[in-house]
């Protein structure tokens, strides 16, 4: 086990610049994940920590030994790649193997440990089988435990779970989590799919085009997202963003929205308004969550912050749980999230229930969030 | 021919005669290209009064491999009168290693090309690449002024060298392309796990490469078995391939012309090239398509 430190690292292919200056403390024993759209610089980062790649600027720590020049065998990490990249021409035996054989490891501490590897992860009656005859989840298995083979001080996952079916990715996610609660290893881990993200991570790093846009726990980037890229980003459905104006009534900050047929509600802010003094008879972006719009909150009694505003149903999509509704407000396709039984029919108007308690608001220009 | 199963009568009429006119087509291409290879072995297995008398397709009226004995053993090439059996050994001799060196350094370079860019690689394997473009006449005399400068011009060993250094663009080529259809992760996973540039070549490179091995081999014995142009002009006398003392034998004349002679000759001289296509014959089509399709 170690910890990770990246300090101010830039990567360019040529003129490109693909990172532009990333740091990032993952402490020993932490699930970090890496999170964004494609192109965003987060494979290329974990080839610069995995020494595949070599550094333009800045440096890498494992532990407390700066690894910029390292060979990546002589890092003590470990790489679960997309493709697997199990060798062909060996068994699953020969796979799991052929790194501590490269180690010089002594033949029959390798059988232990392929024995031990092969448990925890249930390969056992496959280990004479050649890659060719495994199923997707069977190769993930074997590439984990290839890894696992090593007792390396960090693992490097780059989208592990892409190549699998859903199903079996959510399934290999929860064993992942499990595998990590069991060995409290340091891993970094790739991915572009915010649940995975989520539902893995310690710590996310969100990254866009070469900069990490907000390092923070799942919760952190949920509840507190730092700009409109990380907001709509993480979360599915997507954030609403909602352009207005904030405007002062009655001695109350709040803003003005315009549902489809012309009626209009004033939804004060209240409290979160601390901040947004300047903003007043500025336009705005309000972010709301769709679980922040339905038709009834478990708290809206006891909550001053709860406003109503009516809404005409453009289009439904039950989700078994939930029914999403969309409406119009300000012009913009907004997402609700309500309960099955109180979704109407589209056409129809639909009452609902804005929690402006969880509302944020970002800069237009710069697209930083306010408050 | 009759599977045409379409209940119209008109049409399945029509269909069968276009498959009539087609296989028709094939067998006459088939006939006209397998008739020189009937002329050369019947006439091979006459003796020459029967070949004096008959004409060029006749039936043989008494088989003899006499002729093949003398063109193995007695012929007359130039002045000496030993067959063509040393200078098939010589063939055998200049084929094997040449192929040898020019897959393996063909290989490597491959692995290079395809797994270890460098800065300038690209351009390199470019540059590599006009070799296949270069005709055999425009290296002639640089060529044999280099093997000169080696020492060792009018051997073996200078047509050895001429061949693989002929043969790396095109065995270059093959593996190149064969390598990049192969994922890069591999490399990467092995780099991880510890393993060396040739260790990961030797170790999981290699054991995929069968199919590219074949095709390469095949294709560089073809082509060096086969030259004549380069046989002709580094080698001289004792140290000549097959192919020059083919030519040789045909063209020394003392006396009668013995065409029976000439065509064991031949068949002997094509005999290896045709071994290799039967047996590896449809490995090359597969490792073909596989070097191809994603190169």
């Amino acid at each position: 086990m170690a910890s990770l430190k990246i300090k101010n690292i830039k990567k360019a292919f040529g003129s490109v610049e693909v990172l532009k200056g990333v740091s990032i403390d993952a402490q020993s024993g932490e699930f970090l994940v890496l999170v964004g759209p494609s192109g965003c610089g987060k494979s290329t980062l974990l080839n610069l920590i995995a020494g595949l790649e070599s550094i333009t600027e800045g440096d890498i720590y494992i532990g407390d030994r700066r690894v910029n020049t390292v060979s990546p065998k002589d890092r003590d990490i470990a790489m679960v790649f997309q493709s697997y990249a199990l060798y062909p021409n060996m068994n699953v035996r020969q796979n799991i193997s052929f790194g501590l054989e490269m180690r010089k490891v002594p033949t029959k501490e390798i059988n232990d440990i392929v024995q031990k590897v092969a448990g925890i992860l249930q390969i056992e009656d496959l280990l004479d089988r050649k890659p060719g005859q495994l199923s997707g989840g069977q190769r993930q298995r074997v590439a984990m435990g290839r890894a696992l083979s090593r007792n390396p001080s960090v693992f490097l996952f780059d989208e592990p779970l892409s190549n699998l079916d859903a199903k079996l990715r959510v399934e290999m996610r929860t064993e992942i989590k499990l595998l990590h609660q069991r060995i409290a290893t340091t891993i970094v881990y790739v991915t572009h799919d915010q649940i995975e993200a989520m539902t893995l991570a310690d710590r996310i790093a969100i990254m866009k085009d070469g900069i990490v846009q907000q390092l923070d726990s799942p919760h952190g980037v949920y509840e507190n997202p730092a700009n409109l890229f990380v907001a709509g980003f993480i979360g599915s459905p997507s954030m609403n963003f909602i352009p207005c104006r904030l405007i002062r009534s009655n001695n109350t900050v709040g803003v003005q929205l315009e549902a489809a047929d012309q009626t209009s509600a004033f939804l004060p802010i209240g409290h979160k308004s601390n901040g947004l003094e300047t903003w007043v008879d500025r336009e705005l972006i309000l972010g709301l969550r769709p679980e922040h719009i339905s038709t009834s909150f478990p708290q809206q009694d006891a909550s001053d912050q709860i406003h109503p505003i009516n809404c005409q149903v453009d289009v439904v999509e039950p989700t078994g749980p939930d029914t999403l509704v969309f409406v119009n407000i300000n012009a913009k396709k907004v997402t609700c999230r309500v309960h099955p039984h109180e979704a109407k029919p589209p056409g129809e108007l639909i009452g609902l229930l804005v929690d402006m308690s969880r509302a944020i608001f970002f800069d237009p220009e710069t697209e930083k969030r306010i408050v | 021919m009759s599977s045409a199963s379409s209940p119209s009568s008109n049409q399945s009429a029509g269909a069968i005669i276009g498959r009539m006119v087609v296989y028709g087509i094939l067998i006459i291409a088939a006939v006209y290209f397998l008739i020189p290879l009937f002329v050369m072995m019947i006439t091979s297995i006459k003796t020459m009064a029967d070949i004096r008398t008959g004409n060029l397709i006749s039936l043989p009226r008494e088989v003899t491999l006499d002729a093949w004995k003398t063109a193995w053993n007695s012929a007359c090439i130039g002045v000496a009168c030993n067959g063509i059996k040393g200078y098939f050994w010589n063939s055998v001799r200049m084929v094997i290693p040449a192929v040898a060196i020019s897959t393996i350094l063909g290989a490597i370079n491959g692995y290079v090309f395809s797994k270890w860019r460098f800065k300038g690689s690209e351009v390199f394997f470019s540059l590599l690449l006009v070799g296949c473009f270069i005709p055999f006449q425009v290296i002639l005399l640089p060529m044999a002024r280099t093997l000169g400068q080696f020492g060792i011009s009018q051997s073996l060993v200078g047509l050895i060298f001429v061949h693989v250094v002929y043969g790396l663009a095109f065995t270059t080529l093959f593996f190149r392309n064969f390598y990049v259809s192969i994922p890069d992760e591999l490399v990467k996973a092995a780099r991880i796990d510890g393993a060396g540039f040739f260790r990961i070549f030797w170790r999981i490179l290699l054991p995929l490469s069968k199919p590219i091995f074949v095709v390469c081999i095949i294709w560089q014995t073809t082509q060096i078995w086969n030259d004549f142009l380069f046989g002709v002009v580094f080698s001289t006398g004792d140290t000549q391939p097959i192919t020059v003392a083919l030519n040789n034998l045909v063209n020394t004349s003392t006396g009668v012309k013995e065409y029976n002679v000439d065509m064991a000759a031949a068949i002997i001289a094509a005999i290896p090239t045709l071994l290799v296509y039967i047996v590896a014959g449809k490995y090359f089509l597969r490792g073909l398509t596989a070097g191809a399709v994603k190169g």
